[in-house]
């Protein structure tokens, strides 16, 4: 069982169901080297297999979404307090008997539950999450003006983190010695780093002190700390990830047969071994990507960036639910699609798939 | 990575046995970094059980003469907005946020132990179920489900402590769904019930020792990743308020003045870091101690 840090990632080994490898043609040949090139080309079978494959996901994900809304709407329900006086400003507000009765018309608190319930999945459909208490505009207008620049901060820090883990990888992942032990002990410490610590740190140093970079969010450039913040934790995470399926595949007998071709080591290791080490890490940067807007919560308080983090913050402190609803749901949407894509880039990385999943059938 | 299917049941148990390294036959007294995350791990203890051992000074005496002064002899940590000694109040917090890491991390586990043994030992359709909740919960990234809980009760150390266990919950229930189907299917559960044990005899002996002992090893690190998670909200302004000598609301004080007073964040927080750290490095020696266990 290896065991990693950095939230409570899925265990890397247990992605979905990639089929297991046909011992003998997994890991025997070097991926370039199996696939004569017609097959390749996925018959109509093979197309059949996997366009039944990518129905079956895009229906697990509408039901995983549908389980979402559910929660997030229940839990909405649960509330201590009348909602009606939570928008009026609280009960030492002490609104007339008139508006709180006019407010639960107006958001429909005074139906039964289950007609709110369908009121709020028909919405969803829509794309009506409801109205912010406290903003008092639609909770999808807040959402659509603040996504972009976390999905920009996000995307940056993926790519920085999977820049850091392959650098890593390759320099040091199955080196014995020193080179390999420093190695590991960066992507350790990397992955402890707490965003909140790390944010701050390079704040003050880059910022304050050397006076390199903007303090507050101000164009491209001050996009650099925050995604390096972001970037970094993951990066050492998914480089550990990496580097234990790079050492396992370095013992693989293809090394052996690559380097009796003539193969270089360079050559073995770049071409070869990093082809299967990366597939864990790929696997996991769809939950990497969610652990990331979490992340992105507390850089965006650091940074003073705009971003659905600080709305989220905001509208939590309020107890502006609505809001926090949609930003949740908006938030496992892009979650669930990031593991769809992430699961396209698998079948992309891994040749053996596409002939399996057409024999699987 | 498809989305819904299942975690295979074999992924704890088909990695085989590593041979022992030279590493774990080693004793960890003779690990200069064991030894040195036992240390640290031991003093925030220490801190925790008997702050007045470390620290003389009063976390909570106000000095307005003093206020954010940089680290110095007297204050080695610096002090605060209002001369607060910034390294007492470190000290002081320990309890508290190790309270909150601790608690938790026990209600992540209780309820990642229903969930689990549940899915592992109910049968087929329990399991469909058990497996389908882990992964509604692992739509709720991170902290997420921690904030919409604080959103829904309301902000105090109690939610917090609760909204982490919760957020922590998914991680465990699936190790402890694994590592049942793993432990279900072993020669000797076959051979206990060959030998004639009841049932309740099996789950209590057998499946429940053998299912926790690789479980303490992801303990170690969850109550590391707990303790962060609360600072993280309390960064953030939620948990413990200011000006209880807490980390996490040290934290959340701090981030105001960032800029004229940089240790008011940096101390607690590498405090976290480096207790974190520690923990890790006793998790994987650990790890490393049961793997090669296993293997002789």
């Amino acid at each position: 069982m290896t065991v990693k840090t950095l939230d409570s990632a899925p265990d890397p080994t247990a992605v979905g169901a990639v089929p297991a490898a046909t011992p003998g043609t997994a890991h025997g040949a070097a991926p370039e080297v199996i696939p004569p090139s017609g097959s390749l080309q996925p018959s109509p079978a093979r197309w059949r297999a996997l366009a039944r494959r990518a129905a079956a996901q895009l229906g697990s994900a509408i039901l995983l979404l549908w389980a979402v809304a559910t929660i997030v709407f229940f839990l909405q329900h649960m509330v201590p307090g009348d909602p009606a006086l939570a928008i009026l400003g609280g009960a030492s507000a002490n609104p007339p008997q008139e508006t709180v009765q006019a407010v639960r018309e107006q958001y429909g608190f005074d139906q039964p539950i289950l007609v709110q319930y369908v009121a709020f999945l028909g919405g969803l459909l829509h794309l009506d999450i409801g109205e912010s208490y406290t903003m008092k505009e639609s909770v999808l207008a807040v959402i659509g003006e603040q996504i972009v620049p976390t999905l920009q901060l996000t995307a940056t820090a993926l790519l920085i983190a999977w820049g850091i883990a392959l650098a890593l990888t390759l320099a040091s992942a199955g080196r014995s010695g020193l080179v390999g032990r420093i190695g590991s002990a960066i992507e350790v410490v990397f992955a402890a780093l707490p965003h909140f610590w790390l944010g701050v740190v390079l704040l003050v140093v880059f910022a304050v002190v050397l006076q390199w970079l903007p303090v507050v969010d101000g164009g491209p450039l001050g996009l650099i700390l925050p995604s390096l913040t972001l970037g970094i934790p993951l990066g050492g995470f998914l480089a550990q990830v990496t580097r234990d399926e790079f050492d396992a595949a370095l013992r693989e007998p293809f090394v052996l047969s690559a380097r009796s071709r003539g193969a270089t080591l360079h050559d073995v290791r770049w071409r070869h071994v990093l082809r299967h080490a990366a597939l864990p890490g790929i696997a996991l940067s769809g939950w990497g990507l969610g652990s990331l807007i979490s992340g992105a919560v507390v850089v965006e308080v650091i940074f003073s960036r705009q971003g659905i983090g600080q709305v989220l913050v905001s509208a939590v402190t309020a107890q502006d639910l609505p809001l926090v609803v949609g930003v949740t749901f908006v938030v496992a949407l892009v979650y669930v699609v990031a593991n769809l894509l992430t699961d396209l880039a698998y079948v992309a990385v891994d040749p053996r798939l596409r002939t399996s999943i057409g024999r699987a059938s | 990575m498809t989305l819904l299917a299942p975690a295979p049941d074999t992924a704890l148990a088909a990695e085989a046995p590593r041979p022992p390294s030279r590493a774990a036959r080693r004793g960890p007294l003779r690990r200069p970094g064991v030894l040195l995350a036992g240390g640290v791990v031991g003093l925030v203890v220490l801190a925790a059980l008997a702050p007045g051992l470390l620290a003389h000074q009063d976390p909570l005496e106000i000095d307005l003469a003093a206020s954010f002064d940089a680290p110095s002899l007297q204050h080695p940590f610096g002090t605060d907005q209002s001369g607060r000694d910034v390294y007492s109040r470190v000290v002081h917090g320990a309890g508290q946020s190790l309270t909150i890491g601790l608690g938790a991390t026990a209600i992540g586990l209780l309820g990642a132990l229903a969930l689990g043994l549940t899915g592992g030992l109910g049968g087929r359709f329990a399991d469909v179920a058990v497996t389908r909740v882990i992964e509604v919960l692992y739509a709720f990234p991170g902290i997420l489900l921690a904030l919409i809980l604080i959103a829904v009760y309301g902000n105090s150390a109690l939610t917090q402590m609760v909204a982490v266990g919760v957020a922590s919950m998914p991680g465990y229930a699936r190790m402890v769904r694994g590592q049942v189907l793993s432990v279900k299917g072993s020669l000797y559960v076959e051979a206990a019930r060959s030998l004639g044990h009841s049932p309740l005899r099996i789950l209590l002996r057998t499946i429940l020792p053998n299912t926790f002992r690789p479980l303490t090893v992801l303990i170690t690190l969850g109550i590391g990743q707990a303790i962060v998670w609360a600072a993280a909200l309390g960064f953030l302004g939620m948990g413990v308020q200011p000006p209880t000598a807490e980390w996490g609301a040290m934290l959340n004080a701090g981030r105001n003045y960032i800029q004229q007073a940089w240790w008011m964040d940096f101390f607690p927080g590498i405090t976290i870091v480096l207790f974190t750290l520690s923990l890790t490095v006793i998790g994987r020696h650990l790890q490393r101690a049961t793997d090669s266990g296993a293997a002789r």
